[in-house]
């Protein structure tokens, strides 16, 4: 079929036609552009918000900066608790091409074993976004480093990043009362303030990091942070810095800490020493210790459970939590309350034949000595801890009131300020005897309690407390371990102080310290032994507990069996009498007699305290004033 | 024949030289302003969209220069000619796509390209946006219109070979550009209504044969297209982000190379098929309403000048032509905006580009010959 030649109609007919389409095709794409432009209206003026808030979250990171943990000082200001930068290597795997392949080049250059490949590419998983680096490994040393430094151009995407992690460099003398920090557990988070904690690994588990967890930890501030879409960083938009923690200076000596440390080595027991008129805890030993150190990387298992297992109860902050009776210690104040309450005159006296019986009752109270002290006045049987004199005391008083004034030393509760997880101890009543075992309370308990036995528990802290309560001449300070927390003074008067102790002559407090010292220095003295060669006046109180034991875990074998049967030694002291400057409660469990074991004891942390030799030497003293200086710059933020 | 042609050119323009005007050029002065003002803006939009790169912008005005030559060169054929040779350029293309199926060179997952070695490396998809509405137009001027039955089929096997191959290689976005080229020829020739309907129902009922031969990649980008949010990472990344750089940039946009979406690179293929999204985010609605003033007067130009031309075969393919780049520019603005499918088209005049440039260009110049080349230009 040949193709016809179009006419010259057939042309102008075919413009025509083209014309009409074309006009057409001209009012459709003016259509389909008013559409396009409806469309670019829709994004660009209804929905930009949403975009505008779409394209900022694209491009902007909030990233946390973590404060750093305020450091902790003893009195001295000697480092107790620090900061030390250690290593960890990350992998981000986005730059490390093959991640197989990296990981494998690490366990060789490492010498890992074969072993470590799935933990680590498992571990490389482990993060919330892309591009963020994932920890491999954590706590490298030297070695390692040195060895990632020399082989990096093999391993893409591998880093190694400063961290700062607590340290404690006196480990386990002053593990129970620092405490320790830990990663933050899924526990921790109900308690904190979640976002403050971006970016921080590590909270304060017990001890002083975990009362002071607030002021140690301070602020987080964030920055936001421009990045591409490959997640890099490319400048910084604003910051908000974050608030150092603040440091803490303790009222710890830590060279009587370490004193204390010394002499219960080998032991279990405790030891707390407060300056009286502070109410500042000079020492507060328990031993057997655990090396806090550990606790901060994650300890494994298997030595947690050898800690926890352990019949020494290492873990156990006996000073502050441990419930012991307190024996005699109690006697000077229980001769308080008597004078208080009229029931005794100092002079007046009691007649021992060697024990006690209760009017219409055969029971025989015994005396410690078998066979009687004969005719004891106040003062003697404080000094020869005569428990006829106080079974007839306690007698005289009855529980109830001998419970209203054992309280007000501190009995039955917790008065400390700031130490964290104190056992209230307890001081039993007839009302707490009815709430726990539904019975009537027989006179012959109050005997025992009398002498600071039967429901009677105390801690190591309150009877340290009591004693210094004695020394002040019934003033009360609430004890406490913290001096300085940033720039603030941590000084009394605190809150919440118990109301101070009056008695009808303030005489009778000469009179009961006067026998406390005559404990260490009279003819008779329980505690003669330990206070030979006395440099300065020094008052003291015996305790011989009878056992009891800490807790259901403990197992006996047939050589501890015995030993583990030993009465607790106890001893309270407090010395200059005329200006007392420490009080000391020493225990030492199943230790035997408080005053052939717990007393010298005591009588060694007063001589350290109060000898010159303890002082702190010109030398040290100016090292300390550059160290106070120093510790100002940090705290301000220099 | 070819000497003879140039010895002709030559006479004929040394008789206009005297009186030189456009027309004597070949040139359409408003057509090559709205040409130039497009290019020139892309050329700045393309320096914020590359990262302040210079070296984008100097290769793209020197490709569009070299395009622009091109188009000149071009516009200087009488249309008569190019229906001449519309048949043998036609067969080239065709015969240059099943090479490219035998020995083409791979690249981005498709077979597109042909290489001369060490030469030039080319994409014959590309000549056939131009053999195409040629040879269509070619054969529909020589028939009784408006086109028949036979017309139609004629038409639908001569566009048929050449969409397959290049659907094959796999190329979604030139393929349906070559078929609408095609496709405008026949409906500017005055098919009839009822064929349009019929052909259009047959289209629709052919929807899912298409389906069922598309590559999986291909049908992800519909599926993506229908819900961007099933993967927002992956297949849906782009649309999400180009809308979020459109949206944001409000009425007033950013500011010149202030688009965080594009310059911190969460734009994908920014500086090519997404360069619109640059535009939108950086000179917000006002941009975006200029740049579509500007091409919807370009189209309107064009087709005014299709309707000058002295021939049908002239008015079929300046039509075609125009129509064609219409539709480029809607269903790359439509897909960046995401009322489209993502398909490989590019921004015309304004996406970062080899080959489509320049065929654009040479698309022009066929343009503004058959609008220039009157009946004062001999028989």
């Amino acid at each position: 079929m040949r193709p016809r030649r179009a006419t010259l109609k057939d042309s102008e007919q075919q413009a025509r036609i083209f014309r009409r389409r074309s006009i057409l095709a001209a009012l459709l794409v003016l259509i389909m552009f008013s559409g396009l432009i409806g469309r670019m209206v829709w994004l660009q003026v209804v929905q930009h918000d949403i975009f505008i808030t779409r394209s900022d979250k694209n491009r902007m990171r909030v990233e946390p900066l973590p404060p750093n943990r305020g450091l902790i000082f003893d009195r001295n200001h000697k480092v107790l608790a620090e900061n030390r930068p250690t290593y960890n290597l990350t992998l981000v795997r986005e730059q490390a091409g093959d991640v197989g392949q990296t990981i494998d080049r690490l366990i060789t250059i490492l010498g890992l074993p074969e072993d470590q490949h799935d933990v680590l590419t498992q571990r490389s998983r482990e993060r919330l976004r892309s591009y963020e680096p994932a920890l491999l490994l954590s706590d490298l040393n030297e070695d390692q480093i040195a060895k990632i430094a020399v082989n990096r151009y093999r391993l893409p995407g591998v880093e190694v990043e400063a961290q700062l992690i607590r340290y404690y460099p006196d480990g386990e003398w002053m593990s129970h009362v620092l405490g320790y920090v830990g990663r933050i557990s899924q526990e921790d988070q109900q308690r904190i303030d979640t976002s403050n904690y971006a970016g921080t690994h590590f909270i304060g588990k017990t001890g002083i990091e975990r009362f002071y967890e607030d002021e140690l930890h301070g602020h987080a501030g964030v920055k936001r942070v421009e990045t591409n879409a490959r997640g890099r960083a490319l400048r910084e938009i604003d910051r908000t810095p974050p608030q150092p923690g603040k440091n803490l200076t303790l009222t710890l000596d830590s060279r009587l800490q370490k004193l204390g440390h010394d002499l219960l080595k080998g032991k279990r027991g405790a030891i707390v020493a407060i300056e009286p008129a502070t109410g500042a805890i000079l020492a507060m030993v328990s031993e057997p210790g655990f090396d806090n150190n550990k606790f901060v990387t994650g300890i494994d298992t298997k030595s947690y459970a050898a800690l926890r297992d352990d019949v020494d109860m290492p873990l156990y902050n006996r000073a502050s939590r441990g419930q012991y009776p307190p024996a005699s210690t109690v006697k000077p104040y229980m001769a308080s309350a008597g004078l208080e309450y009229g029931l005794i005159q100092p002079s007046d006296t009691v007649y021992d034949p060697g024990y006690y019986q209760l009017p219409n009752d055969s029971r025989r109270y015994r005396n410690w000595l078998r066979w009687g002290h004969g005719r004891v006045d106040m003062k003697r049987a404080i000094t020869v801890s005569n428990d006829t004199y106080f079974f007839t005391l306690a007698h005289r008083m009855g529980i109830d009131r001998l419970s209203d004034f054992m309280h007000k030393y501190g009995f039955g509760e917790d008065h400390s300020l700031d130490v964290w997880g104190a056992g209230s101890g307890l001081m039993p009543s007839r009302d707490w005897k009815r709430g726990r075992y539904n019975q009537v309370w027989y006179p012959g308990e109050t005997l025992s309690v009398g002498i600071g036995q039967g429901y009677w528990l105390a801690t190591p802290l309150q009877m340290a407390t009591a004693v210094a309560v004695m020394a002040n001449n019934g003033k009360w300070v609430r004890p406490h371990l913290a001096m300085q927390v940033g720039d603030q003074k941590i000084a009394p008067p605190f809150k919440d102080t118990p109301d101070d102790i009056k008695l009808d002559n303030p005489h009778w407090w000469d009179l009961i310290h006067d026998a406390m010292e005559n404990v260490m220095s009279g003819s008779e003295g329980s505690g003669r032994a330990s206070g030979r060669n006395l440099q300065y006046r020094m008052a003291g109180k015996s305790g011989t507990a009878q056992v009891f034991t800490l807790g259901q875990k403990e197992k006996y074998n047939a050589s501890e069996l015995e030993e583990r049967l030993h009465d607790h030694a106890l001893f309270t002291a407090f010395a200059p009498v005329d200006d007392p400057k420490i009080a000391v409660a020493v225990i030492i469990e199943n230790g035997g007699g408080g005053s052939r074991v717990a007393a010298p004891i005591a009588r060694e942390m007063l001589d350290a305290w109060i000898l010159p030799s303890m002082k702190p030497s010109e030398e040290a003293q100016r090292h300390v004033r550059q160290n106070e200086s120093t510790a100002q710059h940090i705290a301000t933020g220099d | 024949m070819m000497i003879d042609y140039w010895q002709r050119v030559y006479r004929r323009s040394r008789r206009q030289y005297q009186r030189l005007s456009w027309r004597t050029l070949h040139l359409d002065p408003w057509l090559l302003l709205a040409l130039l003002t497009i290019v020139t803006g892309g050329l700045i939009v393309l320096y914020s969209a590359g990262g302040e790169s210079t070296y984008l912008v100097e290769a793209q005005a020197l490709r569009f220069g070299a395009a622009f030559l091109i188009m000149l060169l071009i516009a200087q054929f009488s249309p008569r000619t190019m229906q001449r040779f519309a048949w043998f350029f036609y067969v080239v293309v065709t015969l240059m796509l099943v090479a490219v199926d035998v020995i083409g060179t791979h690249a981005m997952g498709a077979q597109r390209w042909l290489t001369i070695p060490g030469l030039i490396r080319f994409q014959p998809s590309e000549l056939m946006k131009l053999a195409m509405p040629m040879t269509i137009a070619a054969y529909l001027s020589r028939r009784v219109l408006p086109p028949g039955w036979l017309d139609l089929l004629v038409c639908l096997l001569l566009m048929g070979v050449p969409v397959a191959l290049i659907a094959s290689q796999p190329d979604l976005g030139t393929s349906m550009l070559v078929t609408a080229s095609a496709v405008f020829v026949i409906l500017l020739a005055g098919l009839s209504w009822r064929f349009i309907a019929v052909c259009g129902g047959l289209g629709i009922a052919a929807m899912p044969l298409l389906w069922f031969n598309m590559h999986q990649y291909q049908r992800q980008r519909v599926l993506t297209f229908l819900n961007p949010e099933s993967d927002p990472l992956g297949a849906g990344w782009n649309i999400i982000q180009s809308k979020t750089a459109i949206g944001s940039g409000g009425i007033h946009g950013k500011g010149w190379m202030q688009g965080t979406q594009s310059q911190l690179e969460f734009l994908p293929e920014r500086h090519t098929d997404f360069i619109v999204a640059v535009l939108g985010e950086e000179f917000g609605l006002i941009g975006m309403a200029v740049l579509m003033s500007c091409y919807l007067l370009l189209i309107w130009r064009g087709l005014y000048m299709a309707n000058q031309a002295h021939d049908t075969f002239g008015r079929l393919l300046g039509g075609s032509l125009i129509l064609t780049f219409f539709v480029y520019v809607f269903v790359n603005v439509g897909m960046v905006s995401g009322v489209l499918p993502v398909v490989g088209v590019p921004l015309p005049l304004i996406s970062y580009g080899g080959t489509a440039s320049v065929t654009l260009m040479a698309g022009f110049g066929m343009l503004m010959a058959v609008f220039t080349h009157h009946k004062t230009t001999p028989r």
